[in-house]
């Protein structure tokens, strides 16, 4: 498996930090098309892009082992992720797959979805018993603020999105990384809902998310610094964090959680009950989640 | 056997006692509430008051939690900034009005409840089973999650509130779900009408639990909630069917189904 850790810090970094008993599976992450995206974002934690092969993308068998080992578990939400989702060749067969087994929302760029996958979509949301939800990124309310980060000619095709989104009866849920400065606080929350609305969505829903300082990131900014202590965290905090009722599923095997994917210390197993066991908080983006409260559920 | 069961009362004590009026003029010969007995209404002391006076059978909510322990906020579990301010200004009031001498009754309710009626063994809880806050909407509580829910709390029906809107579910294994709903707010549905469960072990008509929808007098509950000076929001909710907050927390299915 290739990872950017070498051995010896991967082993240091499970052994430290506060620790993160598993409660129980309630969300599986399944990163379908691994590391492969139609863009290749400046902010992106995992180094994603149309090149990009280093996670593999999953057969339609292989994840179906997934949503079976869910089930055993008794998951409650399904989220596929990647890379973008909708470059899988076998997406439609995927999603039904996984309504069978839980709610699933789909973490998308946006950028794929014409109008027959809107239409295909809002078929499946209303066929199915089980919630599904869209998750679109759009990192700006102008393309200046968004293509610096997104890749030029981005925003209008994600905003052309959205209004397709809109037109078809979905509320997505539109997440905004705050990767400059005005785009953090209730004001900039507020405007933003106000921009979604004007694209033509009934409910908007907007999720702010705050910057992962890994993968591509990295050669962007600085990276951290720092890691967590040793301390026990308050148990709101503990009992709230994604790792402590989630896993991810990839072609590599099961990982901590979505964000990790490409720390080879961070893959907890071969199989959902391999995973499903407590871990420390060694990882330097943990800081991320128990610091700046980031949650990666919808 | 015939029961009742109601969801959160949210301080709706006119809801309230017509509920119990309307139970009992059923043949109800247990009564049930799931928790939550304060917030989003006004003059928590009236709901707390009736419940003991009529005896109901009590499990312990998180807002129950909270204003007997007198926590720092309502454990909701809201996690949107909108959502939680509403939930912050609903908590203040519910503390702020909530007599001591009720606060430990509060505090020392059951967080569960396991009864056995008409053969059946029914497992009371407020969220979940495994978390007094754990909101179980329909579209995001799937069959096998609530099947394990079900085994690990030795339960044939599971019977929980917390989210507000009501549903059941028969379970592949015969098992049961039943979400009762909420006398404290309407569902969502554009009717003031609230609802609560009703079960008779003996009906003929499958399945044994039904759905009540109960008209109270919902203009005067807003007129009361003004006087109290609580949100304007919530009085629109009284007065329409629609809810105007706690709405980011619901899934995109319940979502949709709303006004706003």
């Amino acid at each position: 498996m290739k990872s950017d850790v070498p051995e010896s810090r991967a082993t240091e970094a499970v052994a430290r930090g506060p620790r993160v008993p598993f409660r129980w599976m309630d969300t599986l992450w399944v990163q379908v098309t691994g590391t492969l995206c139609n863009i290749a974002c400046q902010h992106c934690f995992i180094s994603c892009g149309p090149k990009a092969t280093q996670i593999p993308v999953m057969g339609v068998d292989e994840v179906q082992r997934a949503l079976d080992q869910g089930r055993d578990a008794g998951v409650r939400h399904v989220y596929f992720t990647g890379g973008e989702p909708f470059l899988h060749p076998e997406l439609q067969s995927l999603v039904a797959r996984a309504l069978d087994v839980a709610a699933l929302t789909i973490v998308t760029n946006g950028i794929l979805l014409d109008d027959d996958t809107v239409r295909w979509l809002a078929g499946a949301f209303e066929r199915s018993r089980n919630a599904l939800d869209l998750r679109v990124s759009l990192d700006g309310m102008t393309a200046a603020q968004n293509d610096s980060v997104r890749g030029r000619g981005t925003f209008a095709e994600i905003v052309a999105a959205l209004q397709r989104l809109g037109a078809g009866g979905f509320s997505p849920v539109v997440t905004v990384v705050e990767h400059e400065q005005g785009l953090e606080g209730a004001e900039a929350r507020a405007r933003f809902l106000d921009f979604v609305r004007g694209l033509g969505i009934r409910q908007p829903r907007v999720k702010f998310l705050p910057l992962l300082r890994i993968g591509r990131e990295a050669r962007r900014s600085e990276g951290y610094a720092d890691r967590l202590g040793d301390e026990a965290l308050l148990p709101a905090v503990e009992s709230s964090l994604l790792c402590a009722t989630g896993r991810c599923f990839t072609a590599q095997g099961v990982y901590t959680c979505p964000i990790l994917v490409e720390d080879a210390s961070a893959r907890l197993g071969a199989s959902v009950a391999e995973a499903s066991r407590g871990i420390r908080l060694g990882w330097a983006a943990c800081q991320t989640c128990v610091l700046d409260g980031l949650r990666c559920n919808t | 056997m015939r029961a009742a069961f109601f969801g959160g009362i949210y301080n709706n004590y006119i809801g309230l006692e017509e509920a119990l009026a309307d139970a009992r003029r059923r043949g109800a010969e247990r009564l049930f509430c799931l928790g939550d007995v304060g917030g989003f209404g006004p003059h928590p002391d009236r709901s707390i008051e009736s419940l003991r006076k009529a005896q109901v059978e009590m499990v312990q909510g998180n807002y129950d939690d909270a204003v007997g322990n007198a926590r720092e906020d309502c454990g909701c579990g809201y996690t949107d900034p909108r959502d939680n301010h509403f939930a912050r200004l609903s908590y203040a009031y519910t503390l702020d009005k909530t007599s001591a001498g009720h606060r430990p009754w509060l505090a020392g309710l059951p967080p569960q409840l396991s009864v056995e009626l008409g053969g059946t063994r029914l497992h009371l809880v407020h969220g979940s089973p495994r978390q007094q806050n754990e909101f179980l909407w329909e579209s995001t509580a799937p069959d096998a999650f609530l099947e394990r829910l079900c085994v690990e709390a030795g339960a044939d029906v599971l019977l929980c509130t917390h989210t507000g809107i009501h549903w059941q579910r028969q379970l592949p294994s015969g098992r049961r779900v039943v979400n009762v709903g909420a006398l404290g707010r309407p569902a969502n549905d554009g009717r003031t009408c609230v609802w609560y469960a009703f079960l008779d072990t003996e009906a003929e008509t499958a399945p044994p639990f039904c759905f009540i929808p109960l008209a109270y007098d919902h203009q005067r509950l807003a007129r009361e909630m003004r006087a109290e000076k609580l949100p304007e929001e919530f009085v629109e909710t009284v007065l329409t069917g629609w809810w105007t907050t706690c709405l980011e927390i619901l899934p995109s299915k319940e979502r949709l189904r709303g006004r706003f």
